[in-house]
């Protein structure tokens, strides 16, 4: 199976502190992959690397075979590369829809994108389906500081998918989200990835990964632990240690 | 939409027909001396407000593309050997145009910092260019440059700038709407509010950013040339002053910090006060204090600016309004089930 998006023998510092080594992950065309770990794993800092807002000490991060090692975010978006954050982040002061309208993509002179109104009715229109299709269509106008935690989540992904990437990488979404919106959110995903979409999700939620994805990679201490099948994983004792600080990492 | 259209055509076109026969109505000089200046500070303002309303990156340094309209007018007309009159407003322009190629290698040093980094080294820009024009020859050291007078009767002398000052206005006022609605201002506003996640989203952030700052120092600069023409002599530190950068600032905040008309009704308040007490008293420094208390006044009252604040009072009212008239609807409603009720009941 060929991969949409990997990373390659990543390894990243922060000062002193070595947060990634030698970790290598891959996600297969048309997968759902999880990605867990105890906290300070590094997680969000392959994420981080993976979408360009971190640059690795060595290692290589490749979309559709091509390197991306270093490109900046706005860059990695444009190849097709959409990510959400841990702790959600919207533009708050703006509407629902223009939220959504940050992301559409178009290519043209500034001058033109300085002279042209926001959105043309088509990407106007598109928005709003994106919006249904995430059940917020009747928020459209309202600021987007005013929603619910579980409805940022929601509109977070929605923004993204305006933009048609082909995977996304998605860092916590059920995270601080009611259970109805987990569901609904799920739902989301599977009807995203029936039509296509390449996804990576980092997870706390075992019961969401175990359901949802097709292949697991756990990561411990910045290092790739285990890759496989939920069951795999679930049955590996070296993912329990982990979790539950047994044995030393020495051990493996 | 289409009756707010016309709406909004009819109010722009109430503004700029005030604009054309406010120095007909009001003939006095000393009235349209300040009304030059308030121009100016609008102007001035409201392409501040481009950039850093819009982008949320307060520069308080945009004294450097005043300073530098004002002595590219004045170069330009000595060493082109421009005689005094009209002709020298064409230089207007031109001059906005060198602040605008200024700000290309200033933006981008500056550009390269967020937030309160950024603050500092736009402040510091304008110490530099302070201290370049006081010291280097052809900018007359510290006793500054004169250009071109004209020879215009008094009585009429100040309703050229006036009418200069006023097609300026007009088309940095029609700019900052123009990027407001556009795509590029949305970036902007994306950037304001969360940059990291507007890289996220495929916004070019360095090149947005410093494409909003160009374009707000263009009409700045413009501003400072016609200035300098109005007032006839440039001196550094008129010309670089770090109070210019307060005022514009605190205009914007006091109107409304990212809004089209805020800058300008901020402007209008402050400079026209200004230059009466300065006129009235001949104490230049009295507006100091006054520009204290009212920017005490409208960050505890007004904490978002006097147009936003007002508008959410309108809105709030007419919601009420409406609330009202809903259940004033159900209790109408409600008493005729009642009656039907009523009637079915007998």
């Amino acid at each position: 199976m060929n991969a949409l998006i990997e990373a390659e023998g990543v390894c990243k510092s922060f000062g002193g502190l070595q947060a990634l080594t030698d970790c290598s992950l891959s996600v297969p065309r048309g997968s759902i992959a999880g990605l867990i770990g105890p906290n300070g794993s590094g997680k969000t800092t392959l994420f981080n690397v993976m979408t360009g807002y971190e640059r690795c000490g060595a290692g290589e991060i490749r979309f559709d075979g091509e390197s991306i090692t270093g490109a900046t975010p706005e860059r990695v978006f444009g190849l097709g590369v959409g990510r959400t954050f841990q702790i959600t982040r919207l533009f708050f002061r703006l509407t629902v829809l223009e939220n959504i309208l940050v992301a559409t993509q178009r290519h043209e002179g500034w001058v033109r994108s300085v002279a042209r109104r926001a959105g043309s009715s088509a990407e106007r229109g598109r928005a709003l389906e994106m919006l249904e299709f995430v059940g917020l269509a009747q928020l459209a106008g309202s600021p987007a500081g005013n929603l619910s935690y579980g409805q940022r989540k929601l509109l977070e992904l929605a923004s993204l998918l305006v933009a048609d990437p082909a995977v996304l990488l998605l860092d916590e979404p059920t995270a601080g989200v009611n259970p109805g919106l987990i569901e609904q959110l799920t739902e989301r995903i599977r009807d995203l990835n029936r039509a296509g979409k390449t996804f990576l999700v980092v997870e706390h939620n075992m019961e969401f990964v175990m359901g949802l994805c097709h292949e697991v990679t756990v990561l411990h201490q910045g290092r790739t632990l285990v890759k496989g099948t939920p069951d795999e994983v679930r049955a590996n004792p070296a993912v329990l240690d982990a979790y539950l600080g047994g044995g030393d990492d020495d051990d493996f | 939409m289409t009756a707010r259209l016309p709406a909004r055509a009819l109010k722009v076109a109430v503004s700029i027909a005030i604009l054309a026969v406010f120095p007909i109505l009001f003939s006095n000089p000393t009235t349209t001396s300040i009304a030059v200046f308030t121009l100016i500070f609008m102007v001035a303002a409201s392409a501040w407000n481009m950039f850093s309303g819009y982008s949320g990156y307060i520069a308080l340094g945009h004294a450097v593309y005043f300073g530098v309209g004002a002595y590219a007018l004045t170069l330009l007309a000595n060493h082109l050997g421009f005689a005094a009159g009209w002709g020298v407003f064409a230089l207007v322009p031109v001059a906005g145009i060198v602040a605008g190629l200024v700000a290309i290698p200033t933006g981008l040093i500056a550009l390269r910092a967020r937030r309160h980094t950024f603050v500092v080294i736009t402040i510091a820009f304008m110490f530099i260019f302070q201290l370049a024009a006081s010291n280097f020859a052809f900018t007359g050291g510290s006793s500054g440059l004169q250009p071109p007078t004209p020879l215009w009767s008094a009585v009429s002398y100040n309703d050229h700038f006036y009418y200069a000052a006023a097609i300026v206005l007009v088309a940095t006022v029609a700019l900052s709407w123009l990027v407001r609605r556009s795509r590029f201002g949305l970036q902007l506003f994306a950037i304001r509010d969360d940059e990291e996640r507007a890289r996220g989203l495929g916004v070019r952030v360095a090149r947005v950013k410093l494409t909003a700052f160009v374009l707000s120092a263009i009409p700045v600069g413009m501003a400072g040339a016609i200035y300098a023409y109005f007032l006839g002599q440039i001196f550094p530190q008129f010309a670089f002053d770090p109070l210019f950068d307060l005022s514009i600032a605190l205009m914007a905040f006091i109107g409304g910090l990212g809004t089209v008309w805020g800058p300008l009704l901020g402007a209008l308040v402050l400079e026209s006060l200004q230059q009466y007490f300065t006129v009235e008293s001949g104490a230049s420094q009295v507006y100091l204090i006054i520009y204290g208390g009212l920017f005490l006044a409208v960050i505890l009252l007004l904490p978002r600016g006097i147009i936003p604040s007002v508008q959410d009072l309108v809105a709030r009212w007419r919601t009420r309004g409406s609330a009202q008239d809903r259940a004033a609807e159900d209790a109408e409603a409600g008493a005729t089930t009642d009656v039907v009720k009523a009637a079915g009941a007998r």
